[in-house]
């Protein structure tokens, strides 16, 4: 682990983060990309609790991370099976044509 | 890293644990897996008998916990670990929210029943979303926070789609859940900065970290700060303050009515008890740097949320941007930053929690098969049809708009009193609220007007179908907001206790 400090990890959890949220509103294409998104950002907030945690000695933000990722299945499951409805109705999983309601 | 661990096993050994203080939690999840199981043996024809174990549950936790600050105590008590608190405002809102979802499953039967949703799920949903906010209600540390408001949003993600053949239902839950999950990733990488900086996951310990940082220095450290921004933009998406407000109208216009009750009227107690741990009990000696931010998604929420409200014609998306700018003015109690603006904030938030009910209450009432009964035009001559019922839409509305006696004007006069007197120089925003509120005013009175002085569209003399316990319920619901005007002093006495410091 020489050379890779809290600031590395930080960085690139960060980075990981800025590239799930422009994901999140630059694709206008498939819902699917878009959970994808929500995946990643719950994964680089992931890493940002386990650097810290490695880096501070302290075992909470293990744990954190335990859970979070449970969540983050329940919350995937959650999404596709509102996906799977949504494709029923609507023969179609493009985020442009989620226009039916102005707003 | 072993350090890490042998530390972790001696924080495990330490502390009592004592289960009983979560009785609540343990009843009702107990009670959701009996009632699933039940559902299962139940022929539609009887699922009524779903229906009334859930509103049994409900009122036999509300009696319980009634029972409990009455007779064996109020005190603050911690369990699981410090993870898990239970204390007398806690318990204040966890009646709130039993007796709130009470009232909207009364309100949910009939609609449901219409439309072929009165299914077990729906409750058992429902409940599973009480779960999840008494767990936030309850939370002493972030994770159990963030676990009760994870069960609570993934109970509303479903029960937003839980119209699955209605094409806006289930885009309306894809924009809810995907906005939802946004909401808690920003909330949670917030929480991750303040766990690295703080070294602690428990609210208890961060606040008596920062208090310490606090007496040091004058600034918070810059990386405590930004950890805030992201647990405010996380709040602010919950609450629907703007400019995260955008799932707002649109989740309350394609939910079913009956699921907009739900989400408009309970959440909004939870949403208030998540921003209790988070922002009073936890970062509390930071108030400094979030009341600045609370200023301006305050000031936002009155102004959009009251003058978009004016171009709506449909009355649920009216109600979702009335729900915006009446979160701008909860969020005032919290900008003053003390007990006195903490408590009139809770008032706000129960009263408010009771009029919305009673609002979408008769929205639901006056709907049927194949009519939602949710255009502003639906209502026009509603007085001519219904007296009693355009009576009670009366004062549903000018509690909303604040107009006294109702109990409207009481929550805000009670929360800009706190501003003022908190005596912080934002007396200035006491009175751009208000005018904002005159000007909400304006659409309030406006479905005042059509009811009353209104020809009806269509000629339509179906009488309403509803049960005489809607009836009798409703009405009752309707005239606590004159009643609770006209008597606040209990409430108002009761919230002022929850917050007063323990001696």
């Amino acid at each position: 682990m020489t050379g890779i400090g809290l600031q590395e990890c930080l960085f690139l959890a960060a980075l990981l983060f800025c590239i799930s949220i422009a994901g999140i509103f630059i694709n206008r294409k498939n819902l699917i990309v878009l959970l994808m998104c929500i995946e990643l950002m719950l994964l680089a907030i992931n890493l940002n609790f386990i650097a810290f945690s490695y880096f501070s000695a302290t075992i909470s933000g293990q744990i954190f991370v335990f859970f979070i990722l449970t969540v983050a299945a329940a919350e995937a499951a959650i999404g596709l099976a509102i996906l799977v409805t949504l494709y029923r109705n609507r023969q179609t999983i493009n985020v442009a044509d989620l226009d039916e309601m102005k707003g | 890293m072993i350090h890490a661990l042998v530390t972790a096993q001696s924080v495990i050994a330490a502390p009592a644990n004592d289960y009983g203080l979560a009785l609540p939690e343990i009843i009702m999840l107990s009670a959701i897996c009996a009632i699933l199981i039940i559902d299962l043996f139940v022929s539609q024809n009887k699922r009524i008998i779903t229906y009334l174990l859930t509103q049994a549950t409900l009122i036999g936790l509300a009696i319980y916990t009634i029972h409990y600050i009455l007779h064996i105590s109020t005190a603050t008590e911690y369990t699981f670990n410090d993870s898990f608190i239970r204390d007398f405002k806690g318990d204040v809102l966890k009646i709130a929210i039993y007796i709130i979802c009470f009232l909207v499953f009364l309100y949910s039967k009939d609609y449901l029943r219409e439309r072929r949703l009165f299914k077990g799920e729906y409750f058992v949903i429902g409940l599973f979303g009480v779960l999840g906010m008494m767990i936030m209600v309850s939370a002493a540390s972030m994770l159990i926070l963030y676990l009760g408001l994870e069960v609570m949003s993934l109970s509303l993600y479903a029960m937003v789609a839980f119209n699955r053949k209605s094409s806006v239902a289930s885009e309306a839950a894809m924009k809810y859940f995907v906005l939802g999950a946004i909401a808690s990733g920003m909330l949670l990488y917030g929480i991750s900065i303040i766990y690295g900086v703080t070294g602690h996951i428990g609210i208890g310990e961060i606040s008596s970290y920062l208090g310490e940082l606090a007496k040091s220095k004058t600034t918070m450290p810059l990386s405590l700060v930004f950890g805030l921004v992201f647990i405010l933009i996380g709040i602010a998406f919950k609450l629907g303050a703007v400019p995260f407000h955008m799932w707002v109208p649109d989740i309350y216009h394609g939910a079913p009515t009956s699921v907009t009750l739900y989400i408009g009227t309970i959440t909004k107690i939870a949403a208030f008890a998540m921003v209790v741990r988070l922002l009073v009990d936890g970062l509390g000696p930071m108030h400094k740097e979030w009341t600045q931010i609370l200023v301006v998604l305050s000031l936002l929420s009155l102004a959009v949320g009251n003058i978009v409200a004016i171009a709506q014609t449909n009355i649920k998306r009216m109600l979702a941007y009335s729900t915006i700018s009446h979160i701008g003015f909860l969020l005032l109690g919290f900008i003053a930053a003390n007990e006195n603006g903490y408590s009139a904030s809770m008032f706000y938030v129960i009263t408010y929690a009771i009029i919305a009910a009673a609002a979408f209450g008769l929205i639901i009432l006056f709907s049927r098969k194949g009519f939602e009964s949710d255009n502003l035009n639906d209502f026009k001559g509603l007085n001519e049809r219904h007296p009693w019922y355009a009576f009670m839409m009366l004062i549903v509305m000018f509690s909303l708009a604040g107009v006294p006696p109702t109990v409207g004007f009481f929550a805000k006069l009670h929360v800009l009193q706190a501003l003022i007197k908190a005596d912080i120089g934002l007396t200035w925003l006491a009175i751009v609220a208000v005018s904002f509120a005159i000007i909400g005013a304006f659409y309030y009175i406006r479905v005042i007007k059509l009811m009353y002085f209104d020809k009806p569209v269509t000629e339509d003399n179906t009488p309403i179908t509803a049960g005489a316990d809607m009836h009798i319920v409703l009405s009752v619901n309707c005239l606590l907001a004159l009643g609770l005007g006209l008597f606040p002093g209990a409430l108002i006495y009761l919230c002022s206790l929850v917050f007063t410091p323990a001696v």
